[in-house]
């Protein structure tokens, strides 16, 4: 990916580590990866609850919103995340995300509306890739 | 990214809908033709926010310090508070890691806050092309106040007291920078100095360091804008919660005596002629050279006198001739 033209429009996204987790080193990973990539990235720190996390996508305008978990609580926390996104009116956000996501739980969020889940090992070049070419299609699916 | 009507979305902002006053702030950064359109409508409701200017070098707290100032003006009720908070691009990749927002999470959740992250792009002199139009969109959203934090570069950042009502330095104890900045400039900027971290050893002897410089240059702080205004040295701790009342009143007191004197309103007068100059010298730019090498009408010119080795003045007074002799022609 190319850097940009400066009026091009920059994709956002919000790189958000959800509940009690402390485990912080794939979510900075991810956040430098994306920024090298020529994303602006958000990153709110740790400690942020499902209320927080979508506020700060209302407020910052995000294409996408990337959650990193590892502690476990993700069945619990993610389909939140979700629901409060939805109730915002903000639909049109890519909700992805990685850490430690057992495959058939990925395969139930997945089911609930969340866009593809990584997990360890994953190379960065793939998700940024990724989050690009699927905030890309959403946006021209979106004005069309 | 789905667009709605701009209609709508005005309808939408007046009503005081948080997603709306994001897409507009958003339609100002990415420069979308839109958006000239729709600020013309809100300008008019822009301009009885006081604009609060946070500079000061890298990791002196200016996040911190507005949190603590957030907390303390939203816990008296003050009305609603808006935050622009820019870092730095990387001149690599045309990315951004945005990290204020870690620091500013105690009033995250409250409606009468709106907290926005922006990135330098490619801008200089410690803000982005948008953070005036992102502050007035916080302004027209009914904001009290709007505060902006810049880019921490340590070096002088004129600009932000040009659009600002009134500028904040933080400082920190044991940042080597910290009197170097001073030097460079921030002395004649700043309406109210904060020294942060004063729970560490050194706030004292900065302080003491500052009031001797202001001592010295009393002659600057007289010619300034507002008469018999004298900066105020505050120690605070935006850790331990220590120092912000007495912080957030010396920035309200700047506000009055503004307002006192007249310099307010007059205030901004000139900031929106200094909007319309920056407007005009962005169109230019993106006229004559583009974006890219050899782009815009003068692109190639530039790149064939680099080429043939023109020096840079020659071939600047060549290109601005050219401009003119053009406008003439029209
Ligand atoms: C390093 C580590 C720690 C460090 C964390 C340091 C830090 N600041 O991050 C320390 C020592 C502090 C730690 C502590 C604990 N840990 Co630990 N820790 C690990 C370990 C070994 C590696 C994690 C890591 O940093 N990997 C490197 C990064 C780069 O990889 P990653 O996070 O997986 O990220 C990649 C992908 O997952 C994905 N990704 C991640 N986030 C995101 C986000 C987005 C948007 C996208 C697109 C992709 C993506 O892309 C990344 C790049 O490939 C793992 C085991 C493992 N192999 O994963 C255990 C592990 C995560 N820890 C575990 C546990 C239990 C703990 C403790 C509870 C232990 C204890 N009893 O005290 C504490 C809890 C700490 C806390 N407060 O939360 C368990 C979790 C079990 C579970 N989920 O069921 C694990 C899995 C070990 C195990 N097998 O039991 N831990
Ligand atoms: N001891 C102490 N540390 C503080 C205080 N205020 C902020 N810090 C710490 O200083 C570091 C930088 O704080 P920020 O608020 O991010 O500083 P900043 O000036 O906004 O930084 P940039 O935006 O990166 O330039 C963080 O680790 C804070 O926890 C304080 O009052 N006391
Ligand atoms: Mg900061």
């Amino acid at each position: 990916m190319k850097p940009e033209a400066p009026s091009a429009k920059k994709i956002r996204v919000l790189i958000a580590k959800p509940g009690l987790d402390g485990h912080d080193r794939g979510a900075k990973v991810i956040a430098s990866a994306l920024r090298d990539r020529g994303f602006e990235v958000i990153y709110t720190g740790l400690h942020q609850t499902p209320e927080m996390i979508v506020e700060a996508a209302v407020q910052e305008d995000v294409d996408a919103i990337g959650l990193s978990i590892l502690s476990g609580a993700h069945m619990a926390l993610f389909p939140k995340v979700k629901r409060l996104l939805d109730e915002a009116g903000l639909s049109h956000v890519l909700l992805t995300g990685g850490g430690i996501i057992p495959a058939e739980d990925a395969r139930a969020l997945e089911a609930q509306g969340f866009a593809k889940l990584f997990g360890p090992g994953t190379s960065t070049s793939e998700v940024c890739e990724y989050i690009e070419r699927a905030v890309r299609e959403r946006s021209s699916a979106g004005s069309a | 990214m789905v667009e709605r009507a701009e209609g709508d979305l005005l309808e939408r902002f007046a009503r005081g809908e948080r997603t709306a006053c994001a897409r507009l702030i958003t339609l100002a950064e990415a420069r979308d033709p839109r958006f000239a359109a729709l600020y013309d409508r809100l300008a008019a409701r822009t301009g009885h926010a006081h604009r609060v200017g946070l500079t000061g070098p890298p990791g002196a707290g200016k996040s911190s310090v507005v949190d603590q100032l957030l907390r303390h003006w939203r816990e008296a009720d003050l009305g609603k508070i808006g935050v622009v908070a820019v870092d730095p691009s990387s001149p690599f990749s045309g990315g951004a890691l945005l990290g204020d927002r870690v620091r500013m999470s105690s009033r995250l959740g409250d409606p009468q806050v709106f907290i926005r992250s922006m990135a330098s792009r490619d801008a200089h002199g410690g803000l982005a092309h948008a953070s005036v139009e992102a502050c007035d969109v916080l302004d027209a959203w009914g904001a009290e106040r709007v505060l902006l934090e810049t880019v921490g570069v340590g070096q002088v950042e004129y600009e932000v007291s040009r659009v600002c009502d009134t500028t904040v330095v933080v400082l920190h104890p044991g940042s080597g920078d910290s009197v170097q900045a001073m030097k460079a400039g921030l002395l004649e900027l700043a309406h109210v100095f904060a020294i942060n971290k004063d729970d560490q050893p050194g706030g004292e002897r900065l302080a003491a360091d500052l009031e001797e410089m202001l001592e010295l240059r009393s002659d600057l702080v007289r010619e300034r804008a507002l008469l018999g205004w004298k900066p105020p040295v505050l120690r605070v701790s935006a850790r331990e919660g220590r120092g912000i009342d007495a912080l957030a009143n010396a920035i309200d007191a700047h506000r009055r005596e503004l307002e006192r004197q007249g310099a307010f309103a007059e205030v901004r007068r000139e900031r929106r002629a200094a909007h319309v100059r920056a407007l005009v010298e962005a169109t230019l730019h993106a006229r004559f050279f583009g974006s890219g090498r050899g782009a815009g009408e003068l692109g190639e010119e530039l790149e064939r006198g680099l080429d043939a080795g023109e020096g840079p003045y020659a071939l600047a007074a060549r290109l601005c001739a050219r401009i003119s002799g053009e406008e003439q022609q029209r």
